[in-house]
């Protein structure tokens, strides 16, 4: 009698916890909706998504510089960090020599635990300066640094969870495949990673919702002036706006609702992401 | 005497320090049924799993005497063991068909072996499955995921697999235990079909099986080859006291 009692308590105590998150989000999307819209109802959501010109002094707050540097900087570093993380994940889960494998994992885990202001900070010590040199610029600070240091933020997340992913793969498929003639080469990219896909799409996606969140270490290195987005010339992210600005815009005016419209936009992007991954993992399950 | 494929002598394999086959010596006749039969942990498998350095992959392992294929040393340095391993096909326990569709699962030997051209893919992907008993099955569905076959037609897919790089002798290993009884049937009837085609080394636990379906029964014991010979004389006049007691079902 009393066990039962105790297993309806220890329920509803683990239902509770889980309503919490689950109001927690819709809190903040809440939140986000009703601090952001005021602006955007004011401005246009035309003008707000594709005006050129951020420019809080003469009231012009079109955030396609700013939305596109994200877009940028984020496509940028998937496409350098999420190869890398994947292939170190490979070696780590597969490859690797047990006490190279723990040598490895100690220092992503190290990088994963890395305060991002503190990478920021070798970032703008390190590679801004060796950018600005390397590539005779005028300041090293640019889209090409910010693309670099997400690449390296968005390491930590995206080898852990390929990593479980591939280790997940049962050795039954891999032994068949061995059986075959196979090379373990052959069969970890032909087989244990395209078994591994919906661990390994998840990683990419962690990636992506990591290097479109990441301020701090961006902010450190990209110059933050909000130019049109080119490779070489310095940018300003959705993050680094809010992070840069939130400071001295007045409680009331038009700038601060602007800000809030940013990171309005910024929580669709990454609803957005989530979205299209569960549809293509789901579509990747029924064709298998 | 018919061609022999594969000869063991002498041959002992351990695992750390477990010994788990001691001092056999074994004729693999070619288009043969060979039936390796005996209770758990005699090292039957260990024997199969010997053949195509399937072995490699436990750690520990250490191999003496001689396992010969076209006597040409298994263990030597003259055979590549993707080589071999094409050669020489396996089937699971477990029906092991890899989250792809039928079509991919078999096509996927062909491929890493280096065949190219749809055609001929296509080709070889029919004929394979229309020698595993599976083609009328499945051919309308052979982009679809091979999960979603029953257990009995994932058996026959993987034989379909291995028999896809054409491999001269095929291993399988109680590859009937994880089914029901109409699917241990026709996958039975398959392997008397399969010795036109390739050399088979069946190990079983199953004694009834031994004997529908090899042409010989080899009987191991705690590592040690006790009896060997056609089956039909192995099951009724087994020469050895111990083979009597296991063939009447008196252990294992």
């Amino acid at each position: 009698m009393t066990r039962r009692w105790a297993e309806r308590v220890m329920g509803l105590l683990f239902l509770l916890c889980g309503l919490t998150a689950v109001a927690l989000l819709a809190l903040i999307a809440a939140y986000l909706f009703l601090s952001g819209l005021p602006a955007i109802r004011e401005l246009g959501l035309g003008p707000f998504l594709l005006g050129r010109t951020w420019d809080p002094d003469t009231l012009q707050f079109g955030i396609l510089p700013l939305l596109l540097a994200s877009l940028w900087a984020t496509a940028g570093a998937v496409v350098l960090g999420v190869p890398a993380g994947f292939f170190t994940a490979l070696f780590l889960a597969k490859a690797a020599p047990p006490r190279l494998a723990g040598l490895v994992r100690g220092a992503v885990d190290l990088l994963a635990g890395m305060p991002s202001v503190v990478v920021g900070l070798v970032g703008m010590t390190v590679l801004v300066p060796l950018l600005r040199e390397r590539l005779s610029l005028p300041a090293g600070d640019t889209l090409l640094a910010a693309i670099l240091m997400l690449a390296v933020m968005l390491l930590p997340p995206v080898i852990a969870v390929s990593q479980d992913a591939l280790a997940a793969v049962p050795a039954a498929y891999e032994e068949a495949s061995l059986a075959l003639g196979a090379t373990p080469e052959e069969t970890w990219l032909r087989v244990t990673a395209p078994a591994a896909r919906s661990g390994l799409a998840a990683a990419a996606a962690l990636g992506v919702g990591r290097a479109l969140g990441e301020a701090t270490a961006v902010l450190m290195v990209a110059g933050n002036v909000a130019n049109m987005p080119s490779l070489l010339s310095s940018v300003r992210l959705l993050t680094t706006g809010i992070a840069i600005e939130m400071n001295y815009a007045a409680p009331g005016s038009l700038h601060r609702q602007a800000l809030f419209s940013i990171a309005l936009v910024l929580f669709v992007l990454v609803v957005l992401v989530n979205i299209l991954l569960t549809l293509a993992l789901r579509r990747g399950r029924g064709a298998r | 005497m018919e061609r022999i494929v594969i000869a063991a002598r002498q041959l002992e394999v351990s695992y750390g320090g477990t010994q788990a086959l001691r001092g056999v010596s074994l004729d693999i006749p070619a288009r043969q049924v060979t039936a390796l039969i005996g209770p758990s942990g005699c090292g039957k498998s260990t024997f199969l799993r010997s053949i195509n350095r399937m072995n490699d992959l436990t750690e520990g392992v250490r191999v003496r005497g001689s396992l010969t294929f076209h006597s040409r040393e298994i263990y030597g340095p003259d055979w590549d063991v993707t080589d071999l391993r094409r050669r020489v096909g396996m089937v699971f326990q477990r029906p092991n068909p890899f989250p792809m569709s039928v079509y991919d699962n078999v096509a996927y030997g062909p491929r890493i072996h280096g065949v190219r051209g749809r055609g001929r893919l296509e080709g070889i992907v029919e004929a394979s499955l229309r020698a595993a008993g599976l083609w009328e099955e499945v051919r309308d569905r052979l982009k679809k995921s091979a999960l979603d076959l029953s257990g009995g037609q994932q058996q026959r897919l993987c034989i379909a697999r291995a028999l896809a790089v054409e491999p001269e002798v095929l291993l399988m290993d109680e590859v009937t235990s994880a089914l029901d009884p109409v699917s241990t049937a026709r996958v039975e009837e398959l392997i008397c079909d399969l010795r036109e085609r390739c050399t088979i080394v069946l190990v079983t636990h199953s004694l009834p099986q031994a004997r529908r379906a090899a042409d010989r029964t080899a009987f191991f014991l705690s590592g040690e080859l006790v009896e060997q010979g056609e089956t039909a004389r192995l099951f009724t006049l087994p020469r050895d006291p111990r083979t009597r007691d296991y063939v009447a079902g008196r252990f294992g």
